[in-house]
Formats: C-alpha cells, sequence, structure tokens
C-alpha cells in the first residue's frame, strides 16, 4: 500500500501505479474512499492500520482455532495429537498434502518449543508467516543451544523441573505446539479461548496469558 | 489495532482470501476496500453481521471475484444505511475514470 500516485504519467505499469485512468473498480473504490473521509466516517491512516493489521496478524488465526477446539474437546484433542494434518482439515482448513503436521502436547512438566536450525520451516498453514526473529541465526543456533536462556527472554520463565524439548522443523515435517490451557478459563467459548492463544504460544515461546493478568513480557 | 475474529474467522465462500495462511490483496484497491469496511465495522456504522450478509448475497450473486463482491456489499450496505447515496458514488467514481481527480491510493 506504499505506491503512491500523484497524477503525472508513468511508463511503467506495476501494481499501484495509474498512469491511465483508474479502472471501474479502482474508480469506484476512490471515490467510496473519497466521500468517506470528506463526511470523517474513517481516515486514511486507520485502513492503513488495519490493512497492516490484517495483513500481519491474521495468520496464526487457523492455528488458535485448533487449539482452542483441542482445549475443548478431548475426542479433537487425540486426534491431532495423531494426526495434526488430518485434524486441521478436519475444522474446514486447507493443508498441504506434502506436509505433515505434527502437534507437540506441553505438559507439566514438559515444554515444547519449535526452531529450523537449516532455514526456516515454519507450519505457515496454521501459523501464517514466520516472525523474522523465527528466520534469525541467533534463534536458529540459540534455541538449540541454549533454549530455556531464549524462553527467558521471550518472558516464559520455567522452573528446573520442566523439560525442554527443542524441535527441529523440516520441509516436510513440521511442528506446532498445543500450549496447556490455563487457569482461570473454565466455561469459556472456543472463539474466546482462541483470542489467548498467540502465534509464540503456538511457537513455544510464549504461553497464553488471561487478558486482565499483565502479560508478561511479550514479544512480537 | 486488535484483529476482530468475526472478520478473521469468515467461513466458507465469504472466507478471506489467502496465501500461506496470510490475506492476499492482489491489487491496492483490494486492501483499501477491506480496509473501508472493517474501519466503520471498528467504529460502529453498522454489525459485521448485515456486511456479512451482503458480502454472501453478492458472491452468490456472481460478482467476477472476491473483492468485487466486497466492494459491491460495502457500497450496497452504506446507501442501504443512509450513508451515501448511489448517485454521489457514482458521480465520484465517473470523475475518478475521467482523471479529474488525483487517486488517493
Amino acid at each position: 500500500m506504499s505506491d503512491h500516485d500523484h497524477g503525472h504519467r508513468h511508463d511503467h505499469k506495476e501494481s499501484g501505479h495509474h498512469p491511465e485512468a483508474p479502472s471501474e473498480v479502482e474508480a469506484r473504490t476512490l471515490a467510496l474512499e473519497s466521500l468517506l473521509l470528506e463526511k470523517g466516517l474513517v481516515t486514511s491512516e486507520e485502513i492503513d492500520k488495519i490493512i497492516d493489521a490484517y495483513e500481519h496478524d491474521i495468520g496464526p488465526m487457523i492455528g488458535a482455532r485448533v487449539v482452542a477446539r483441542a482445549w475443548s474437546d478431548d475426542g479433537y484433542r487425540a486426534r491431532l495429537l495423531v494426526d495434526g494434518t488430518a485434524a486441521v482439515r478436519e475444522l474446514g482448513f486447507d493443508h498441504p498434502a506434502n506436509t505433515e503436521l505434527r502437534v507437540l502436547e506441553n505438559r507439566p512438566g514438559v515444554h515444547n518449543m519449535v526452531v529450523c536450525t537449516l532455514c526456516s520451516c515454519y507450519p505457515w498453514a496454521v501459523l501464517g508467516l514466520p516472525p523474522v526473529w523465527y528466520k534469525s541465526a541467533p534463534y536458529r543456533s540459540r534455541a538449540v543451544s541454549e533454549p530455556r536462556a531464549v524462553l527467558a527472554e521471550f518472558g516464559v520463565g520455567l522452573t528446573p523441573g520442566v523439560a525442554v524439548n527443542v524441535w527441529d522443523s523440516s520441509s516436510d515435517l513440521r511442528y506446532m505446539v498445543l500450549p496447556e490451557r490455563p487457569e482461570g478459563t473454565e466455561g469459556w467459548s472456543e472463539e474466546q479461548l482462541a483470542t489467548i492463544v498467540t502465534r509464540d504460544c503456538m511457537i513455544g515461546v510464549g504461553i497464553p496469558q488471561l487478558p486482565s493478568k499483565s502479560p508478561a513480557g511479550t514479544v512480537s | 489495532m486488535a484483529v476482530d475474529r468475526r472478520i478473521a474467522n469468515l467461513e466458507g465462500e465469504a472466507g478471506l482470501p489467502r496465501k500461506n495462511g496470510e490475506l492476499v490483496f492482489q491489487a491496492p484497491w483490494e486492501g483499501r476496500a477491506f480496509g473501508m469496511a472493517v474501519a466503520l465495522n471498528d467504529r460502529g456504522a453498522y454489525d459485521w453481521e448485515a456486511f456479512r450478509t451482503h458480502l454472501v448475497e453478492n458472491i452468490a450473486g456472481g460478482e467476477p471475484d472476491y473483492y468485487h463482491s466486497w466492494l459491491g456489499a460495502l457500497e450496497n450496505l452504506l446507501v442501504e444505511r443512509g450513508v451515501l447515496t448511489a448517485a454521489e458514488i457514482g458521480a465520484r467514481a465517473a470523475e475518478y475514470e475521467a482523471m479529474e481527480r488525483d487517486p488517493v491510493f
């Protein structure tokens, strides 16, 4: 959304530039936006922010819904842990056939986290695009060499008795973490539960937080 | 800026076009149309179900693609609610098509 045209003619024709008159649908969109701006019903900045937020934050919602279902339905949870790919499809979401999704269950005493040491394999079908840090060399090496220190930096403090399992993704096997359902969410609907399941929780570098509690070291 | 799960979780034919789990906009106007509809909903200009109903109707009505249906739904809803008139939208669009106004995106 950063391409701006100031009415002068361009020789190039990439999308976003309008060397010629806008198409019918572009003109209708421009008409709506300009009229809504004039009436003070929206601002261009608001629209920019919305596009940005939805483009970047919407990916993890598929994973969040999968987690919320697993927290709500023991039968689904069991199926999810046996065959993640099939369980994701069961909820009506697409999952590529050439990649297996394995779901790792956090339990009392066991914490899982996911890395791709070689490149940046990531369960994008359920989590969207990977965050920048996931692809960074320090995360890829330190998640293996000092996972507890990395987790602490993300605000996840584990007691010494908790084992940390680090899982190395590959192109045909992707991992997603099923976090533990937090206390205080009894009686919540799946929709409510999904709102507290963040991307970081499903990579294993976050713990679901209730809205009322102060988030411990949120990292975006 | 919080994502509204009712929008993110639109289902079936009304589901937002995605690639690799992320939203995709094929052209800037699609993003603007998306952002306007969401902004008006966030501001309480209508409730999301009203927009979704128009969207589903337009998709069933055979618009050429998803965001054509989306834009049509927004126009119809704004006209129905008396926010804008079809005539003013048409007149303004004609000015843009005739290049009498500079595009804002």
